[in-house]
C-alpha cells in the first residue's frame, strides 16, 4: 500500500523535526541500563543531552506518541506512530524515556481511571515527572498471583494498608506505585482484589533491594506498614482490580515477549559471530555446528518479529484471534533466553568474565543471567501455555 | 510495506478455495485414488473444475488464459488442498510449470502452452532434480549442439507428475562444469518424443513422481524456454514460486492436523476424563498453536513478496519454506502420537497428514537446506 499524501507529509515533517531536535549523543547505541531514562523526581540524568531530549519529545507528546494530547500525549493514529518509530529508527535515536507508566500504569488508566485521575498522572508520566513501580507478587502469590493477601481496609476516606510485596522492580527509585490490594477479605479469590495508587514517599512505605544471580538487584521486597490512602486513589471499582490487573498483565507480557528482538543500533547474531568466530573460503561460519544452531534460531526469530507485525496488522483490520499476549510473552521470552545463551556460545571463554578493566566486562554474562528471568517474570511460560489451552483452544480444565 | 492481512479479493479466494476443496477433494477421494491404484493418481474431473474455478490459471497472466490473482491467492488455494490432501497436478503444472514459462518463455511459447495450461487441457512438468538431496544447480544432464537445436541426454530421477505430464520443462547443462550455476539451459521436451522413456512412481503420501530417462533427445532450437546458458535464475523462480505454495500447503496440513489433534483431545477419555485436562498434553498443544501461527506469518510473507517483486523475496521463501516444514513435521507428528493407537492405523486419517508433510518437506528443498539458503542471502 502507498503511503497518502497526508502520511508523506507526516513523514518528512517527522524526519526534519528529528533531525534538527535529536542531539548526536542521544544517536547512539544504548550501552547499559545508564543510557535508559527512566525519568522521576529522582532521575539522574547521564547529561545534557538526555534531558533536552526527553523534554523536546515530550513538549511534541512524543514520549507516548498515541495517547490523546490531553494527557500529555501526541494524539498520533497507528499509522503516524509507525513512521515516527521508522524515522528515529532511521537516525538510530534512543527512546526518550523508559517507564512502568508508559508501558504498563496508563495503558490501564485511559481505560479503566476516571478524569481526575486521568488528568492527575497521565500528563506526569508523558513528561517523566513520575517513575512507577508494579505492587503485584507476593511471597505466597507468585503464578497464584489472585492469592495475594496485602490489605487494605477502609478507615473513613482513607485506605489502611498492610503487607508486603516481592519482586517489585526498582521499587527503591520509584516514585508511586501501583498496586493489587485486597479490600474484601470476605468474597472469593478473584473478586476481592482493587487496584491502588500510592506515594512510595507515604509514611509506613519501605523496600529492601534482593539481589540476583546476575549481581544486579532490579528487584526489591516492599514493606506496607499501615500506610495511609486517599480512597479517591482507587482506580475503577472495589473488588475490580483482577480485571484491571489481567489487562495491565497483557501489556506487561507483551513488552516482555517483545524485549531484545529488535537489537536496535547493534549488531544481529550472525554478524557478531562472524567476527568472533570468522568465515572460511565458501563465505560460511568456519562453526558448521554454531552456524546452523544460529541460522535456526534466527529463522524462528524472524518468523516471531513476522507474528507481531501480522497480528498488529490484522488487530488494525479488526481481524484476528484473541488471548495472543500470552503467546506473544511465551515464544518471545524462551527465544530471548535462547539468544542469549547462543551468545555466549559464539563468545566462547570471553563470555565468561564477570569484572574486568573494560566497563563492558561482564556484560555478557549478566545479560545471559538476567535473561533467565523472562520466563518466569510476568507469568511463567508454564501459566501462558494453561492460558492458551484453556482460553484460545478451550481445552477442558483439569 | 505491504500489510500482513489478506484484502478483500483474497478473503474470496480464501473462502471459495476452502469451500471447494472440503466439498469436491476431501481426504476421502485420495483413499478411494490409492486403494483404486489409478493410473492417474488424481481425478481428471476435480482437476476440470479447478480450472472452471479459475485456480489452475491462478498464476497465469490474464492476457495468457489466467486469473493473473498472484501468488497470496495460489498459497490460499495451496493451503486449502493441504487441509484436505487433495490430488492434482496444481502444484506441478499450474504453480512451477506456469511461472517458469510466464518468466522465461517467449511470446509464441507463452501463447502456446500457458491459456491450455489454465484450462487444464495440458499439463506440464519440471524435471530438474538430479540428486536425491534438492540440489537445483547440480546439472550433468547435457545439451549437445545437433542440428538447429540440441541433443538432450540424462536422468532426472524426481520429475513430480512426470508420469502424467504432456510436455515436460528439462534442465540441460550447455556449458561449465556440473554445479555451475551459469550453463544451464531450459528445454521444453515431448515427452513421447524418442530417446525419452518415463517410469511412474508411487510415492509414500500417494502422490506421483517419473524417473525420466533421456537418451540422444533431439530437440529443435525453437524449444529453448529462455536464452541459451542463462535457465538457473528462470529455474530459481519456478522453485521459488512452487517452495512458497509448498510452504503454504505445509501451513494447512499443520493446521488441519492440529484442529483435529485439539477435537480428538476434547472427546478422547482415559482415567475417567478427557485426555485433554491432562497439563502434560495442553502444553503440547498450546506451544504446537504458536508453532502454527509463526508458519502462517512466514508463510503469508513469503507469498506477499513474491507477488510485490520484493528483491528480498527469495530470503522469505527459504524462510517459510524451511519454518512451515519444521513446523508441519512437529504438528503431523504431535498429531499421530496424541492419537495414541489409532492415529498408527490406516483406517484412521492423520497418517495421511504425516505422510505428505515428509513428502513437501522434502520437495525442493528442506529445512536444512533452506536454512543453508537464509544464512548464505545473510551472508554467512
Amino acid at each position: 500500500m502507498d503511503e497518502t499524501a497526508e502520511l508523506q507529509a507526516f513523514r518528512a515533517e517527522t524526519r526534519a523535526w528529528l533531525d534538527a531536535n535529536c542531539p548526536e549523543e542521544m544517536r547512539q547505541p544504548i550501552e547499559g541500563d545508564g543510557d535508559v531514562c527512566w525519568g522521576g523526581r529522582k532521575v539522574r540524568f547521564k547529561n545534557e543531552a538526555q534531558k533536552l531530549w526527553l523534554d523536546r519529545m515530550a513538549q511534541k507528546g512524543w514520549t507516548v506518541p498515541e495517547w490523546p494530547k490531553a494527557y500529555g500525549g501526541g494524539g498520533l493514529s497507528r499509522d503516524e506512530n509507525k513512521i515516527l518509530q521508522t524515522e528515529m529508527r532511521r537516525i538510530k535515536a534512543r527512546p526518550p524515556l523508559s517507564s512502568f507508566g508508559i508501558w504498563m500504569l496508563g495503558p490501564a488508566l485511559l481505560k479503566y481511571g476516571n478524569e481526575a485521575q486521568k488528568l492527575e498522572h497521565l500528563p506526569r508520566i508523558a513528561r517523566g515527572e513520575i517513575r512507577w513501580c508494579q505492587g503485584y507478587s507476593e511471597p505466597g502469590a507468585g503464578s497464584d498471583l489472585a492469592s495475594l493477601r496485602t490489605s487494605a481496609i477502609l478507615d473513613g476516606d482513607e485506605f489502611v494498608v498492610n503487607g508486603q510485596k516481592v519482586w517489585t522492580s526498582y521499587a527503591d527509585r520509584a516514585d508511586w506505585i501501583f498496586c493489587l490490594v485486597r479490600t474484601d477479605p470476605s468474597a472469593a479469590k478473584h473478586l476481592g482484589i482493587s487496584f491502588l495508587l500510592f506515594d512510595m514517599e507515604s509514611p509506613g512505605v519501605s523496600t529492601s533491594p534482593i539481589k540476583l544471580i546476575s549481581g544486579y538487584s532490579p528487584f526489591c521486597q516492599t514493606f506496607f506498614d499501615n500506610v495511609r490512602v486517599p480512597k479517591d486513589n482507587l482506580v475503577g471499582q472495589p473488588g475490580k482490580g483482577w480485571d484491571i490487573a489481567k489487562y495491565l498483565l497483557t501489556h506487561e507480557r507483551e513488552m516482555i515477549g517483545g524485549m531484545d528482538m529488535g537489537s536496535m543500533g547493534r549488531d544481529s547474531m550472525h554478524q557478531m559471530a562472524k567476527k568472533a568466530i570468522g568465515t572460511g573460503k565458501s563465505g560460511r561460519l568456519k562453526d558448521g555446528l554454531l552456524r546452523a544452531d544460529i541460522v535456526r534460531h534466527e529463522i524462528d526469530a524472524m518468523a516471531f518479529g513476522l507474528t507481531m507485525e501480522r497480528v498488529k496488522d490484522e488487530a488494525k483490520a479488526g481481524q484476528g484471534v484473541g488471548a495472543l499476549s500470552s503467546m506473544l510473552k511465551y515464544y518471545g521470552t524462551e527465544l530471548n533466553k535462547q539468544r542469549q545463551e547462543l551468545l555466549m556460545s559464539i563468545g566462547g571463554s570471553d563470555s565468561l568474565t564477570w569484572e574486568g578493566e573494560d566497563r563492558h566486562d561482564g556484560d555478557m554474562a549478566k545479560t545471559w543471567l538476567r535473561s533467565r528471568a523472562n520466563s518466569i517474570e510476568g507469568g511463567t511460560s508454564e501459566v501462558q501455555l494453561n492460558i492458551i489451552a484453556k482460553r484460545v483452544l478451550q481445552l477442558p480444565g483439569a | 510495506m505491504v500489510a500482513l492481512v489478506l484484502n478483500d479479493e483474497q478473503r474470496m479466494v480464501k473462502d471459495s478455495a476452502d469451500g471447494f476443496f472440503a466439498s469436491e477433494g476431501p481426504v476421502a477421494q485420495l483413499r478411494k485414488l490409492r486403494d483404486a491404484k489409478d493410473a492417474d493418481g488424481f481425478d481428471r474431473g476435480l482437476w476440470a473444475k479447478m480450472a472452471e474455478m479459475g485456480f489452475a490459471g491462478v498464476a497465469i497472466p490474464e492476457q495468457f488464459g489466467g486469473a493473473g490473482l498472484g501468488m497470496v491467492a495460489a498459497g490460499l488455494i495451496q493451503e486449502a488442498i493441504g487441509r484436505n490432501l487433495t490430488l492434482s497436478p496444481f502444484l506441478s503444472s499450474a504453480i512451477v510449470a506456469a511461472t517458469a514459462i510466464a518468466k522465461g518463455g517467449s511470446d509464441e511459447q507463452k501463447a502456446a502452452l500457458l491459456p491450455k495450461m489454465a484450462s487444464a487441457a495440458l499439463i506440464v512438468a519440471l524435471a530438474a532434480d538430479e540428486s536425491p538431496r534438492h540440489a537445483p544447480q547440480h546439472v550433468a544432464t547435457r545439451a549437445e549442439p545437433s542440428g538447429n537445436g540440441f541433443r538432450l541426454t540424462g536422468a532426472k530421477p524426481f520429475v513430480l507428475d512426470g508420469h502424467v505430464a504432456d510436455r515436460l520443462i528439462v534442465a540441460a547443462r550447455t556449458s561449465g562444469a556440473e554445479d555451475d550455476v551459469a550453463g544451464i539451459t531450459l528445454f521444453l521436451v515431448d515427452p513421447k518424443a524418442d530417446g525419452v522413456s518415463i517410469s511412474r512412481r508411487s510415492m509414500v503420501d500417494s502422490r506421483n513422481a517419473a524417473a525420466v530417462t533421456l537418451e540422444a533427445v533431439q530437440v529443435d532450437g525453437a524449444d529453448v524456454l529462455g536464452t541459451v546458458g542463462e535457465g538457473f535464475a528462470t529455474l530459481e523462480a519456478a522453485l521459488d514460486a512452487g517452495r512458497a505454495c509448498l510452504a503454504a500447503e505445509m501451513l494447512g496440513v499443520s493446521a488441519q492436523s492440529f484442529e483435529t489433534t485439539v477435537d480428538y483431545l476434547k472427546q478422547r477419555e482415559q482415567f475417567g476424563q478427557k485426555i485433554g485436562s491432562f497439563q502434560a498434553l495442553q502444553h503440547r498443544a498450546a506451544h504446537l498453536f504458536c508453532e502454527v501461527e509463526l508458519a502462517r506469518s512466514v508463510t503469508l510473507k513469503a507469498l506477499t513478496a513474491l507477488d510485490s517483486g520484493d528483491a528480498r523475496a527469495p530470503f522469505y521463501v527459504s524462510l517459510a519454506k524451511a519454518k512451515a516444514g519444521d513446523v508441519a513435521k512437529l504438528a503431523t507428528n504431535e498429531a499421530v502420537q496424541m492419537h495414541g493407537g489409532i492415529g498408527m492405523t490406516d483406517e484412521y486419517d492423520i497418517g495421511f497428514f504425516m505422510k505428505r508433510a515428509r513428502a513437501a518437506g522434502e520437495t525442493f528443498g528442506d529445512g536444512a537446506f533452506h536454512g543453508d539458503r537464509v544464512a548464505r542471502l545473510l551472508a554467512y
